[in-house]
């Protein structure tokens, strides 16, 4: 039976390197076999926010395409395809107070909206449970 | 005995609070517990041998396993040459073998 990893994550996109340490110990998990539950709260409900966009950057005088600019909301949505392809399951609850303060309600697909409970439920449910705090 | 998995994301010359982190560690690892220390993000600075005030001392002479993140080791130009032998170059999946390695694991980041 697979084993199940909890992560909080409370970051939001673009301001820390929690949050890239935190998509490769679940992109990590993932590829281990393990279902992954994912409960992000305060700012970290951006992360899937659909409405993201790529940007030019002046500085480097560089085009959208040439930038790549890495979107969380793509690599979250990678991170769904590859818990499909693994054949394991990646729960990921957004919590729906910190979504309604911030307006951060329009999402890509896979995350579910939730709150405090799940992660209480998760946390007596799984393996083992990591929470990520901001500083 | 319990098993204990500490995530250090912070640098000791930035918060004065990571000698804390540390100290605890070394002294969970005095009382016979488990202990893994594992570097990540600005952490990892702490891991160069060379480093002046470095307060990771007591940690190296206790018995936890301190680790330091390869991936973080590369975006910080940290060569195997600079890193303290103590410290042991390891990837995420190592930290997550820890983590789930036993039920029950207590696992702290900072």
């Amino acid at each position: 039976m697979a084993k199940t990893l909890t992560i909080s994550i409370m970051d939001p996109p673009y301001e820390s390197a929690n949050s890239t340490t935190s998509m490769r110990i679940i992109d990590t998990a993932i590829r281990k076999g393990m279902n992954v539950n994912v409960f992000a709260f305060e700012g970290a409900v951006s992360l899937t926010v659909k409405d993201q966009k790529p940007h030019p950057n002046p500085v480097h005088g560089t085009s959208v395409e040439e930038e790549k600019h890495p979107l969380t909301k793509d690599l979250v949505a990678g991170l769904f395809e590859l818990a499909k392809e693994k054949g394991v399951k990646l729960d990921w609850v957004n919590c729906g107070l910190c979504v309604d303060e911030r307006g951060a309600g329009n999402w890509i697909d896979g995350p579910r909206r939730g709150g405090p409970p799940d992660l209480y439920k998760w946390v007596e449910e799984s393996d083992a449970t990591l929470v990520v705090p901001t500083k | 005995m319990a098993q204990y998995v500490m995530v250090e994301s912070r640098d000791p010359f930035e918060s004065r609070d990571v000698s804390y982190f540390y100290n605890v560690a070394a002294d969970l690892a005095g009382n016979g517990d488990q202990v893994t220390v594992f570097l990540v993000q600005n952490g990892a600075l702490a891991s160069r041998k060379d480093a002046k005030g470095n307060p990771m001392g007591a940690l190296l002479k206790s018995k936890a396993q301190v680790l330091v993140d390869s991936f973080s080791l590369k975006e910080r130009g940290i060569g195997d040459a600079e890193r303290h032998s103590a410290v042991k170059p390891a990837d995420i999946g190592d930290l997550l073998d820890k983590i789930m390695e036993q039920k029950g694991t207590k696992v702290l980041w900072h």
